[in-house]
């Protein structure tokens, strides 16, 4: 079994909202992320999905520590990541990347390609005789020339943009990388460049990603395992495959069922979700999603759910209405 | 059942007239939509679809942009003859768009009440009471609850799906026969996004309007579209009923399209991506402009521009491989 390199337990990440002029008071939170676990394996991909707001981008930057989390753990190699601070924290990133969603915005426009991609190792003072060719590798690795290198980010496209913030996220040769959101600001023949590159990368670097999306076609292509997430919790969790064949939760089902497939023939009944997302400053008791559940009951009105085992393999689910399945405890 | 299309697109060419050179966003476009009939449009971003609707609705900027070359008829009428005034006139009316961003397309300073009786009375001659009976019952048709009050809503209040839903009450309020959805689903999640496609098919259903859908997403072009044209670099590269360009796709960029998408039954190892990127629009290259990406271009591809031709029944690809001489190789 491979261990974990990172293990997230009940993290909360609570966003106050204040009122008041002269001494503000608290008056309410946004629940952004509430209560999240999840592992992930060394070298594996999980995906993390779930529609806008559902805090898959909070729980990414949380890891980080790019947003303080309020309660909770994030273990990385079995250290506690999440009280870190200063030098501790500085040193942190070298081992733990973020690329952005939005290649305009990630990089800064004044700055030459050759400056953004070697500012991470100036700022652990990589020596400059090491440096330059670095850069000069890394362009090659995403599939950018080395003479780009004096270019500002304004003469490059969305995509090759994006190579940039990848060969940004590996010039300190990290472990993890949090993908935020990396294709979807791209067309498709180009996101599926960027998708191949990072299969490429990920084998040759043996990297281990958390990659978020909504694009559920892009996060079953790309996963070895998927969390989906509504409302700031994971609602269900397991293995890419058994996950989108065998969907136990009914937000799950519901998700997948709302993809447009591009095949024409394929009629499918469709799960149709009443109205809209919840605010997660108020959100629903019980179960977060019998508000728009199909098949809620009395029981999700009131008690929330947990994760609970739903097959003998490696998925799990929070709903009321899935059997549990017992594993039998693995011998020896 | 044969209809005479109610819009036909003839030969279409708009130009931008820059500084830097003259760009050709659409280049020879070509179609016809029938009553309740979908018309996609598929793309990816500079193929010109976008520019191609706001020509229809006569809403390039000039200068720079002109409709240089082409015919656009509505009903019979020339759309390109029309003056301003009378543009308006069928604008919002007759033809109606939604577009792509409902945030930034409804004005953020007036209720939805307001903007809605404004539409309403611009095109139809009734009293202000009747024009907010009328805007109720549209917000209803779209499936807002609570209608009457949600009109005094300010757009910010809404949520993006709900926003979307208000842009498209906003382009039926006067029952258009032909509606031009610009990627009228791209800023919304999948589950919003299912509800949207579903409510624009119902509408057709009811209102028998024709739809022109704008979109780079193939699943949605899948599921709602009766025919489709995919554009490349300001020219229409193929152009064929929904299922036979599924079944049979003939351009080698539809097949890059088709090969981009990651397929959710069996996984692939590796996307087929498209190589390099979308050419300049200011200096095409010689010869068709796609070759410079093609797997399949040959030699005479970078020279030779070829032409759009019908490959079979219903069925038009502009692509050499189809020349004569080249079918008997394949």
């Amino acid at each position: 079994m491979t261990q974990n390199l990172l293990e997230v337990n009940n993290l909360k990440k609570h966003f106050p909202i204040k009122k008041g002029a002269i001494l503000p008071k608290q008056v309410g939170a946004v629940k952004a992320v509430d209560g999240v676990s999840f592992h992930v394996r060394k070298g594996e991909t999980l995906g993390l999905v779930g529609e806008s707001g559902c805090g898959k981008s909070t729980t990414g930057r949380s890891i980080l520590n790019l947003i303080k989390p309020t309660e909770g753990e994030v273990k990385y190699k079995g250290q506690n990541i999440a009280h870190y601070k200063g030098e501790q924290l500085r040193q942190l990133r070298k081992e733990i990347q973020i690329i952005f969603q939005d290649p305009y915005a990630s990089l800064n426009p004044r700055m030459t390609v050759e400056q953004i991609i070697e500012e991470p190792m100036r700022a652990f003072k990589v020596p400059a005789s090491e440096r330059k060719p670095k850069v000069e590798k890394l362009l090659n690795v995403v599939g950018l020339s080395p003479y780009h290198k004096h270019r500002y980010p304004h003469q490059f496209s969305g995509g090759q943009r994006q190579r940039i913030g990848i060969a940004r996220a590996l010039s300190l040769d990290p472990e993890l990388i949090i993908c935020d959101e990396p294709v979807s600001a791209l067309d498709v023949s180009i996101q599926a460049q960027v998708v191949n590159l990072m299969e490429d990368l990920q084998k040759e670097f043996d990297l281990t990603y958390i990659f978020i999306a909504h694009d559920l076609s892009v996060v079953h292509h790309i996963s070895d395992r998927v969390a989906v997430m509504y409302l700031g919790e994971i609602v269900e969790v397991g293995e890419v495959e058994e996950l989108y064949k065998n969907p136990k939760h009914p937000y799950t089902q519901a998700l997948l069922s709302a993809i447009p497939e591009a095949n024409p023939h394929k009629k499918r009944d469709r799960i149709m979700l009443e109205g809209d997302l919840p605010s997660p400053s108020d959100p629903p008791q019980g179960c977060k999603f019998h508000t728009r559940c199909p098949f809620a009951e009395e029981q999700c009105k009131v008690e929330h759910p947990k994760l609970k085992d739903v097959s003998t393999g490696d998925h799990q689910a929070a709903c009321h209405l899935v059997n549990e399945v017992v594993k039998e405890p693995v011998s020896g | 059942m044969e209809q005479e299309p109610i819009l036909e697109v003839d030969n279409l060419h708009t130009h931008f007239f820059t500084k830097s050179g003259v760009v050709k966003a659409v280049d020879g476009v070509s179609f016809s939509v029938k009553p309740g009939e979908t018309l996609g449009i598929v793309g990816e971003s500079g193929s010109g679809k976008s520019i191609t609707a706001m020509s229809i609705m006569r809403l390039i900027k000039d200068p720079p942009g002109k409709i240089v070359e082409g015919g656009l008829t509505f009903k019979g009428e020339d759309l390109l003859a029309k003056s301003e005034k009378e543009m308006r006139s069928i604008r919002g009316d007759r033809i109606s768009m939604i577009f792509q961003d409902p945030m930034t397309s409804l004005n953020p300073v007036f209720t939805v009440e307001k903007q809605m009786v404004e539409t309403i009375r611009a095109h139809r001659n009734v009293s202000k009471k009747q024009a907010i009976d009328r805007a109720v019952e549209l917000l209803e048709l779209v499936g807002i609850p609570s209608p009457r009050s949600r009109l005094k809503s300010y757009p910010h209040e809404f949520s993006g799906g709900m926003r979307q839903r208000v842009m498209i009450a906003l382009a039926l309020s006067c029952d258009p026969e032909v509606l031009i959805a610009d990627e009228p689903t791209t800023a919304l999640d999948v589950t919003i996004q299912a509800q949207i496609l579903e409510l624009l098919g119902r509408l057709q259903k009811e209102l028998g309007m024709a739809i022109v859908m704008i979109t780079h997403d193939l699943g949605v072009v899948a599921e709602v579209c009766d025919r489709v044209m995919v554009m490349y670099a300001g020219k229409p590269v193929e152009f064929a009923e929904v299922t036979e360009l599924f079944d049979h796709p003939k351009h080698p960029y539809t097949w890059g399209l088709i090969g981009s998408i990651p397929n959710m039954e069996n996984r692939q190892e590796r996307l087929e991506a498209i190589k390099g990127l979308p050419p300049d629009l200011r200096a095409l290259p010689e010869g068709c402009s796609f070759a410079p990406r093609c797997k399949h271009a040959m030699d005479k591809c970078q020279s030779k521009d070829p032409d759009f031709k019908e490959e079979s029944a219903g069925h038009q690809v502009r692509c050499l491989l189809y020349e004569e001489e080249e079918v008997a190789v394949k």
